[in-house]
């Protein structure tokens, strides 16, 4: 770990103001960040501790649920109307990482989590793109169990950690950012990046940029978040999916649907989305079959086709769920 | 007995932080190392620069090759991996250390050593398990022959009515305890101080001597606490002569503290195994032949043996039985004894295999194995100095409700949940090592015992404590037991299930004699009993040793001596997504007699975790281009959580064993973790139909089409 300057802020402008400076980083419940300086992955010059930022607000007005990006995943999970309105979500949160770590661990860092493919958190420099530009891809011919079936590109295979991500996709969620002179409001489902071309752009903040909240529209009351992981608790999704559904008379009447593990960003079917209204919800065949429109694209590695039959087998179980 | 229900005696030290670990350990103007690590698999190192690590803040030094003294040449065991770092330009496995950097803090010298540049000549793509060739192994890790047979195994399976054969794997896994290894190491004139992380200080101390050739009496070696060994602190790994010798070239104490990611590479692992079992059988389920090849990975430099089917030769009884072990040199790191070793990787074949044997005969599994249970050893026709296994099997199905099993795979559905009950057999065989311990008893009565054992979350002071107060008929709160310094009486090593055995018998003996030096009876107060004797101390030291012509690892040759268990599970699997969960477990174990209750519990529910583990988690799997584990760390590396973990019913039968040692008292340690993968995926056949052979049991597996 390369020796760095701490230093701690209280307003949105003098954060901005410190952030412009380059090695700067912000660091809130810091249970990502400290992984990247131990890891090497970052060696910034200067910590800004955000944590005072008055940025830790949950609430509920004109129809749109606002996090505050500094409010901790354990405080949003536990709080009454997202547990209420927006189930999905308070299950992704409590679904991730550990009591501690949810204790700890805001919002805005949770989005801004790099990858859990070993080679990019290897101890020492083996080939991966995200690392060092142009040294390879280690995944791609070594271990393809956990890479993506979707959007990968031949610098990157890996997918994207974050099970809150996922959720906020479905719900066609907001991501704002300021950076000094505006602000801007990105996607939830857009926000983190596909590899392309460009795998070491790991999502759309830009330099000098800060999360500030996140926005989610409408409630979404019956919805549903099922993650399917080897190890019962503390474990990254081998495929998830967050289902948010609209039903009359146990027919689908609308349907929103991100898939985890998949990609190196949550993974919306949209063409499943719209083959799916009208289909009766407890045909688990026809359900099935509605699915596999979005899964023709799906283009698995040798190693990880599993998750192409997992992922849809994920997606009717969630959406039924979700309409239960 | 007075035991039931005693509790730890260093407790309250490990709960508020008081009980102080090799790297806690305080030192005037220690120096921090950090090591830089090879990234090549094999190939020389052909240049190192090192020139911005030294201009780092708070560098003390670079230590590379030339620096270092040559260190004496040993084998492994005792050595961890033969070919020690920094001794050579060549490179054995990623991730061998190839310079030290000395710094004013630990994060200084870490900074610097990711600034060393290293760059290598003639690598080459390394060779993986699966890919060398099957050779005969030669090291101290070859316990007995390699090569077993007793009848004719063709013949045998030939004149079965009933034969299966199938090919097993377990995984490459990782010790991962809590605490990294650590030395921190000094040197007072010719004489070598070792604060380090071990599992024996008798070992470390002589094989610090040996390497640096000096008198056993030279090296001091403490270690009263390690947060876990699991044998991934048996043998002696780099961290212990290189600490000693940059403290040695720098002239200050140097404390060494493995990364999480050094874990994987410079304390060994469990070697991947590859193992074929056929069996053959009358209609009736008696044995006709038993045949068991295995094959485990090793590194290129060093044939350690998995001992993976020696098990084979005493469970059943057959007419037939042929065993037969090899090993493959790959490049990777050196594997090492881990929680359980032999038994651990091979019961899952054998088991498994005579869960299919069941199916094939259409007999119910724990049946079958009361219809082979030998009266002799089957290979040697020794007698078993203690055997329970019937009993094992027949109180643990019981008390699982086995009875109610329906015998057809998939046909015990809840929603989406395909349930299966799985039974399998556990056994471990009986290491037996020497130890000693002196105990002292004051003018107030109280009573001191001196050990070298160290205290590696096992209880083992609790048991101390136990002994003492069934042999002098004390209050165990009225013993002090003092442990882990080379200064004290030796104790082999807190591994391979043995501590019971000799600590507790050494440590009965040493009580035994101050009652007879004080002419007193069990439970008359000491302190009396010294006034009388005019008095004011008295101290015994107690030896034991397993019997003279006692076989290597102070196995048994008069006796077929082992522990048994039987572990009965029930998993859950989802029909659509595969994932395995286990919903409840019984466990049966007869294990000797058990000094501690309390602490014997939690050692195999702790055991049963480790199978857990085995069955459905670990993998450590080597990068087929890089020549690197994959993942070197616990995020990437899957322990069992305990949300993992079922309602379990474990517990003992009744078992004797005054054979092993005079306390009747045998190994638990390893034991709880056998049997655990084999029962599991049992189960998993039993809920799906699916038979996975190949550990862990993963849910791409259960998905795909058999």
């Amino acid at each position: 770990m390369r020796t760095f300057d701490y230093t701690r802020v209280r307003g949105l402008e003098e954060t901005l103001a410190a952030l412009g400076e380059p090695g700067t980083q912000p660091i809130a419940g810091g249970t990502e960040l400290v992984n990247w300086l131990k890891e090497g992955i970052e060696e910034p010059r200067r910590l800004v501790d955000i944590n005072r930022l008055p940025l830790r607000d949950v609430g509920f007005a004109d129809g749109v649920l606002r996090i505050g990006a500094l409010a901790r995943m354990s405080d949003v999970a536990a709080d009454e109307i997202v547990a209420a309105r927006f189930p999905v979500l308070a299950q992704s949160l409590l679904l991730a990482a550990s009591a501690q770590l949810r204790n700890m661990a805001s919002i805005g860092g949770n989005l801004m989590q790099r990858t859990r493919c070993p080679y990019f958190r290897a101890d020492t420099a083996v080939p991966c793109n995200k690392r060092a530009e142009g040294s390879g891809c280690s995944a791609l011919h070594g271990d393809t169990g956990a890479a993506a079936i979707f959007g990968w590109s031949d610098r990157c295979v890996a997918t994207h950690p974050s099970d809150l991500a996922v959720a906020l996709a479905a719900l066609d969620a907001v991501v704002v950012v300021r950076g000094e002179r505006s602000e801007r409001r990105i996607p939830a489902s857009e926000f983190i990046r596909l590899p392309g071309d460009e795998p070491l752009r790991h999502n759309e903040l830009r330099a000098g940029e800060l999360i500030t909240a996140v926005e989610v529209p409408g409630g979404a009351e019956r919805s549903y978040y099922l993650k399917v992981r080897e190890r019962a608790s503390y474990e990254f999704a081998v495929v998830s999916v967050a289902a948010v559904v609209r039903a009359e008379g146990g027919t689908l009447t609308g349907v929103r649907l991100a898939l985890g593990g998949v990609a190196h960003r949550p993974w919306r079917l949209t063409a499943a989305e719209s083959a799916l209204v009208g289909v009766d919800l407890g045909d688990t065949t026809a359900l099935r079959s509605a699915l596999a429109a979005s899964f023709t694209e799906a283009r698995p590695l040798a190693g990880n086709e599993y998750k192409v039959t997992l992922a849809q087998r994920a997606a009717v179980r969630a959406i039924q769920e979700a309409a239960a | 007995m007075t035991t039931e229900g005693l509790v730890r005696p260093d407790g309250p030290a490990k709960l508020t932080g008081a009980a102080r670990y090799a790297a806690d350990v305080p030192a005037e103007s220690a120096l921090a190392a950090a090591l830089v690590s090879a990234t090549v698999p094999n190939g020389r190192l052909a240049e190192l620069d090192a020139a911005e690590a030294r201009d780092c803040p708070g560098v003390a030094a670079v230590l590379t090759r030339a620096d270092l003294p040559t260190l004496a040449e040993l084998p492994s065991p005792p050595l961890g991996y033969p070919a020690l770092p920094l001794q050579a330009e060549e490179i054995h496995y990623e991730g061998e250390p190839i310079a030290i950097v000395l710094a004013e803090t630990l994060e200084q010298a870490q900074y610097a050593a990711s600034r060393v540049r290293a760059t290598y000549t003639g690598v080459r793509e390394p060779i993986a398990f699966g890919e060398a060739e099957d050779v005969v192994p030669h090291s101290g890790h070859v316990l007995g022959g390699t090569d077993e047979e007793k009848g004719d195994a063709g013949a045998g399976l030939a004149e079965a009515h009933v034969t299966v054969t199938a090919t097993y794997t377990t995984a490459d896994r990782h010790h991962s305890p809590i605490e990294p290894s650590a030395t921190l190491a000094w040197w007072e004139g010719e004489q070598l101080v070792l604060h380090s992380s071990v599992q024996s200080v008798a070992v470390a101390q002589q094989t610090m001597a040996a390497l640096f050739s000096l008198p056993p009496e030279h090296v001091r070696v403490v270690c009263p606490f390690t947060g876990g060994g699991f044998g991934a602190k048996g043998y002696v790994w780099p961290h212990l002569p290189l600490a000693a010798a940059a403290a040695k070239v720098s002239g200050r104490p140097v404390r060494l503290v493995m990364t999480r990611a050094q874990m994987f590479t410079l304390s060994g692992h469990q070697p991947a195994t590859r193992q074929t079992v056929s069996l053959g059988a009358t209609r009736d389920g008696r044995l006709t032949a038993l045949r068991h090849d295995s094959v485990n990975a090793s590194g290129r430099a060093v044939d350690y043996l998995e001992n993976t089917t020696h098990s084979s030769t005493w469970l059943y009884a057959s007419p037939a039985i042929e065993t037969r072990m090899r090993v493959q040199r790959v490049d990777r790191p050196g594997p090492t004894p881990m929680r359980a070793p032999h038994e651990g990787p091979g019961m899952f074949a054998l088991e498994s295999a005579m869960d299919e044997l069941a199916y094939e005969l259409g007999i119910d599994p724990v049946e079958l194995r009361l219809r082979n249970e030998p009266d002799v050893d089957p290979m040697t026709g020794l007698p078993f100095s203690s055997r329970r296994l019937v009993e094992c099997l027949r109180e643990g199905a019981e008390r699982f409700g086995w009875a109610e099993r329906s015998p057809e795979p998939r046909s015990m559905r809840e929603g989406n949940d395909l349930v299966g009950w799985g039974v399998a057999a556990a056994t471990m065989d009986t290491f037996r090592a020497p130890s000693s311990a002196k105990v002292r008893i004051g003018a107030d009565g109280r009573i001191v015992v001196e050990t070298g054992m160290q205290e590696i979350g096992t209880g083992l002071p609790a048991m101390v404590q136990a002994v003492v107060a069934e042999t002098l008929g004390c209050d165990p709160g009225d013993v002090e037991v003092r442990h882990g310094d080379s200064g004290f009486p030796p104790h082999a090593g807190t591994m391979g299930s043995m501590s019971a055995m000799g600590l507790g018998s050494a440590v009965q003996a040493a009580a035994r004699e101050v009652l007879a030096k004080l002419d007193g009876r069990q439970g008359q107060p000491l302190a009396g009993l010294l006034a009388e004797s005019g008095l004011t101390e008295l101290e015994a030291e107690g030896r034991w040793s397993p019997e003279e012509d006692a076989l290597a690892a102070g196995r048994s040759a008069r006796y077929s001596m082992h522990t048994y268990g039987a572990i009965f599970a029930e998993v859950r699997v989802d029909a659509d997504f595969g994932v395995v969960r286990l919903s409840r477990a019984v466990t049966r174990y007869a294990a000797g007699r058990i000094l501690n209750p309390l602490a014997a519990h939690s050692q195999l529910t702790g055991g049963f975790a480790w199978g857990y583990g085995q069955a459905l988690l670990e993998h450590s799997d080597v990068d087929p281009v890089l020549g690197r584990f994959v993942s070197k760390n616990l995020a990437g590396y899957l322990l069992p959580a305990n949300a993992d973990l079922p309602d379990l019913d474990a517990a003992f039968v009744e078992d004797d064993d005054r054979f092993a040692n005079p306390l009747g008292a045998k190994g638990i340690g390893e034991l709880g973790a056998v049997g655990v993968a084999a029962a599991i995926a049992n189960a998993v056949f039993h809920a799906t139909g699916r038979r996975v052979r190949n550990l862990p049991i993963r849910l791409a597996t259960v998905l795909s089409e058999p």
